[in-house]
């Protein structure tokens, strides 16, 4: 998937993924795309937490091994 | 639509119970939402502008995880107070945890309003020049004034 940010969460534990993950969609224009990749296994309930309180889009939440990505577009 | 708003209460100064209230500030105010921490009795050592003296305690504390059983008399033994700490400090540092002070810089950077009790202030007899810089001195109006229009009101 195409993205124009990438955040790398790996080995921050809760809750430093959403904090920075709001502060690299600060960095973006309305429209674009951020990825975050993190090993926090809350971060998939806590994602879609992120996105419905903020009304930025999860656009895709997968999940490989220990690793979690996900692509937000910034509202 | 207005930004949801969350009051806390802080009365809490080890470091276990320091965490709660920095963790939802600064987690509420990435999700937009405007926050108020009241710091009140033992919750002020957590606006001292140095937080070394925020400890954790395995005594009275038979739910802290230990790394080898240890009696009670034990814990009782001078340094076992700042053992416990440093151990739990480098844990969390090797798992990813932040400290009390990068959650309280995010808290400040997300402009969190951090209120200390004038009360306890004036109680305990403490040098407001030993807080940090952008704690306010207020007292139960100022916070009720605030909880009254806040969607999450919680004591810690």
């Amino acid at each position: 998937m195409h993205f124009d940010k990438e955040l790398d969460a790996r080995g921050l534990a809760c809750p430093l993924p959403i904090v920075k993950t709001r502060k690299s969609l600060n960095e973006l224009a309305s429209g674009q795309v951020l990825k975050v990749v993190a090993t926090d296994s809350g971060s998939m309930a806590d994602m879609k937490a992120f996105s419905e309180q903020t009304g930025h889009e999860l656009l895709e939440a997968g999940q490989e091994g220990a690793l979690y990505t996900f692509f937000l577009k910034k509202r | 639509m207005a930004a949801k708003k969350m009051a806390l209460i802080a009365s809490k100064g080890t470091l276990d119970w320091g965490y709660p209230p920095y963790i939802l500030a600064s987690t509420a105010a990435a999700l937009g939402w405007e926050v108020q921490v009241f710091f009140t009795f033992y919750g002020l050592q957590l606006l001292r502008k140095d937080l070394s003296a925020v400890k954790i305690s395995p005594l009275a504390n038979p739910a802290m995880p230990m790394p080898v059983p240890m009696p009670v008399l034990v814990q009782t033994l001078p340094g076992m107070e700042s053992m416990a700490t440093m151990m739990m400090k480098n844990k969390m540092k090797a798992k990813g945890v932040a400290s009390l002070e990068e959650l309280r810089h995010i808290c400040i950077e997300a402009e969190v309003r951090l209120i200390a009790c004038q009360m306890t202030v004036d109680l305990f007899e403490f040098d407001k020049n030993d807080f940090i810089p952008q704690a306010q001195f207020g007292g139960a109006a100022t916070f009720l004034g605030f909880a009254g229009e806040a969607d999450v009101s919680l004591y810690v």
